[in-house]
């Protein structure tokens, strides 16, 4: 992974200089509320419920042993024991204290960590792919162009007080795992004719209160044009995009007023003046940057571990780990290793100290030192011989970090929501939690197959509940807490955005509701049917009769 | 005397800024004495008697375009971008675009709501006047202030004040 030299090292020792002195002066007044916090949000911290929380930048969510060491760390010194993996790849920490957060970066920044840009009206971290550089379906390495981004985003001086925030996401493989569909730059690698790498570009997606995919403004910029390319799309963003209504302030809004037409030839406009210019990216930039991302020493090993198979023919519960959260590995002999963060008797997401130590040994012992964390809220050892498969899982067991549900029902997307959150309408953590203690019944996940349920505290959507094949949002209705339901999200290749299927629920009956629109499901699908492609195939209507009974359609089509 | 930080150091500036309220007409023109900037409407009613006199300069809120003014650069000593709040950023792209694409070399003056924490982004993008508002830093706090020009020292990408990028200035290992 990309290790910092001594100038990505000053620029986050100078960052830690420059917010120590802030917090300094806000805590002696000579900063006001207002003032100070654009500041703290570009290093990571909201003010929640409870305390500050912070978010800590994961960059396309590579970790190396040694930072997961030092988020245990902060989990236990800084924090109640805990850290929470987001749905951007990133860390947050729920309870430290505004006086030690210089302290915290201080610490992060001697592991060449930051929260630089985590938040804030501003480029946010870049996420993509966390199974990049192991996939058997990459065809080019996303990480050094994220990495090359990174850099350039980082205190871009144009860029720092956009009209809302900006989140850009690459992908190179055939199956879209950075939901680029869904982000204000989605970028895609890909090889022109010639061979050469470039990138399509999309622009204009997002969730949030108005959900949209975004739309192609180029199929190809060749990569050395990249930067410039994403500059003059920043730069028009930067003077058009609307800063008098903060729910209209986002790219896409723009995007939509103009049309992607107009917006693309404004960008190709401004683009004619960076084109070529010194944001030019270098072959031997590239080539640095690269040689961060090699490929590990792997061993020569046989295809098929003898010894592997073994063990789940021999271990049923092995066995159904292994279907589940074991993945192809490009090279003969390994696997990626899913490391659930799912436990139904914790918040999807959470993870302990003890385990984030726990999670860096086994790094360093079967995974090259390396993990990475998912949007989905998981973690990843990408590295491991399917020869210690048998002994990571038992760790991961022991450790309560082995539930082996990945891609299932409970592998549940779930943001803070009200118990974290200052901008909620309703809890989304208790929710999840009680789906999991309903489906608590593996044979009857695996028989369910794949399926996506995420759940979101409120139109913001964190938890992604828009793409979700089952989306749950919380909304408020006279004070108390509601939760709609949309059917027919899906994040990848085939995004799209899930509709809502009729009034809303209480807490109390979310678990009944799932039941019904699964026994739905199960009813109809046909021979090898996926969820949600039975939901394409058959519409909403017989899952709002599984839910809400005939009387809701009929009343519908009366009406209609 | 109002205080203005020029090249990086804290010195005393006379120049006014002339603000019209409703009931003025850019058309009606009083000037006051002195330097002063003046509004993009009043400038372009006056172009023709205000041009070259080294005393005017013009301003531009952050919803007018520095496209507007890009004929008359030739004629123009200074012109001063306004923050009418701190987190409107869009006088960042307006200052890069008067020194990169019409190669402005007069003053850009960052006016309004201007705070010490955007200073170092404000300098990248061509600024090389600020001014904060008259009494939002006591003299010794402005000084304290000229630390923020300097808060990070190697930037990576390419801006007004450093023309590369990171990339291209530095051999860097890999
Ligand atoms: C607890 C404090 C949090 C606050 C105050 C907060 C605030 C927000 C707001 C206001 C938005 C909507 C922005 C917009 O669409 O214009 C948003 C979107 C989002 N947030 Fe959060 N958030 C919080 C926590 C989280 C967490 C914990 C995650 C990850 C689990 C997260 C991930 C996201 C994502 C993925 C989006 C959607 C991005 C999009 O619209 O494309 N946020 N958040
Ligand atoms: S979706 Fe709403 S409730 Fe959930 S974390 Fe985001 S802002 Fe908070």
């Amino acid at each position: 992974m990309y290790r910092y030299d001594s100038y990505d090292q000053k620029i986050v020792d100078e960052r830690v200089a420059q917010f120590r002195d802030q917090t300094r002066r806000y805590l002696a007044g000579e900063l006001t509320d207002d003032e100070f916090r654009p500041l703290r949000l570009q290093n990571g911290l909201y003010i929640q419920r409870h305390a500050p929380m912070l978010r800590v930048a994961v960059p396309y969510g590579l970790l190396s042993s040694t930072q997961v060491r030092t988020l245990a760390h902060i989990a236990r010194t800084h924090d109640k024991g805990y850290a929470h993996i987001t749905t951007r790849q990133n860390v947050q920490f729920n309870w430290p204290e505004l006086k030690v957060v210089p302290e915290i970066l201080a610490e992060l920044a001697k592991v060449e960590m930051h929260a630089i840009q985590t938040s804030g009206a501003c480029i946010r971290n870049i996420t993509s792919d966390p199974f990049a550089g192991v996939a058997g379906d990459e065809y080019i390495d996303p990480r050094p162009w994220c990495e090359v981004l990174r850099q350039w985003s980082t205190f871009h001086p144009e860029f720092a007080f956009l009209p809302r925030k900006f989140k850009i996401a690459v992908n190179g493989a055939n199956q879209d795992r950075a939901v680029i569909q869904c982000h204000d730059i989605g970028l895609e690698l890909k090889r022109d004719a010639a061979g050469e790498i470039g990138f399509r570009v999309l622009v204009g997606g997002g969730m949030g209160r108005t959900p949209i995919i975004g739309s192609e403004i180029t199929d190809f910029v060749p990569w050395q044009h990249i930067i410039t390319y994403c500059e003059a799309i920043l730069r028009v963003y930067n003077r058009y995009g609307r800063r008098d209504n903060l729910y209209k302030a986002r790219i896409k809004i723009l995007v939509k007023a103009l049309g992607v037409a107009e917006f693309k030839r404004q960008v190709e406009e401004e683009w004619a003046f960076g084109k070529g210019g010194p944001n030019t990216l270098t072959e031997a930039e590239v080539a640095r940057v690269a040689t961060h991302f090699t490929t590990p020493a792997y061993a020569q090993l046989p295809a098929e571990d003898a010894a592997y198979a073994a063990q789940r023919a021999a271990n049923p519960a092995f066995a159904a780990w292994a279907r589940r959260n074991v993945l192809a590995h490009k090279v003969p002999g390994y696997a990626i290793v899913v490391l659930s963060l799912k436990d139904p008797s914790r918040a999807p997401g959470d993870i302990t100290d003890a385990q984030l130590d726990q999670v860096a040994d086994w790094a360093d012992a079967y995974s090259f030192g390396e993990v990475r964390a998912t949007h989905e809220q998981n973690l990843v050892l990408a590295d491991v011989r399917q020869s210690d498969l048998f002994a990571v899982w038992e760790k991961a067991r022991a450790a309560g970090l082995a539930t082996p549900t990945f891609g299932l029902l409970t592998d549940i997307i779930c943001c803070p929501g009200g118990d974290f959150c200052a901008l909620a309408n309703a809890k989304s953590i208790p929710i999840a939690n009680a789906i999991q203690a309903r489906f608590d019944d593996l044979d009857y996940l695996y028989d369910i197959g794949d399926i996506e349920l995420n759940i979101s505290g409120c139109m913001n959507s964190c938890g992604h509940h828009h793409v979700g094949h089952i989306g749950i949002l919380g909304v408020d209705k006279n004070g108390s807490e509601w939760y709609q339901v949309s059917l027919g999200g899906s994040q990848g290749n085939d995004t799209s955005i899930g509709k809502v299927i009729g009034r809303s629920f209480a807490a109390a009956e979310m678990p009944d509701v799932i039941t019904n629109i699964i026994d739905v499901y199960r009813a109809q699908r046909l021979e090898g049917e996926r969820f949600i492609e039975t939901v394409r195939r058959i519409g909403l209507d017989p899952f709002k009769i599984g839910v809400y009974g005939d009387a809701a359609i009929i009343e519908r089509k009366q009406h209609a | 005397m109002p205080k203005l930080i020029k090249n990086g150091r804290v010195i005393d500036d006379a120049a006014q800024i002339l603000v019209l309220d409703e009931t003025q007409a850019p058309e009606a023109l009083s000037l006051p004495e002195g330097p002063v900037f003046v509004p993009l409407a009043v400038w372009q009613a006056h172009k023709g008697i205000l041009a070259d006199n080294k005393a005017i300069g013009v301003w531009l809120d952050s919803h007018e375009s520095v496209e507007d003014l890009a004929e008359d650069l030739d004629s123009l000593s200074a012109v001063a971008l306004n923050f009418p709040k701190f987190t409107d950023g869009r006088a960042y792209s307006g200052a890069a675009l008067l020194r990169t694409r019409y190669g402005f070399k007069g003053e850009i003056r960052a006016i309004g709501d201007v705070l010490r924490d955007q200073f170092f982004f404000m300098q990248r993008c061509g600024f090389d006047a600020i001014q904060p508002k008259t009494g939002k830093y006591s003299d010794a706090q402005l000084e304290e202030a000229l630390a923020s020009l300097k808060d990070f020292s190697t930037p990576y990408q390419a801006a007004v004040d450093q023309p590369e990028p990171l990339f291209r200035r530095a051999q860097r290992a890999a």
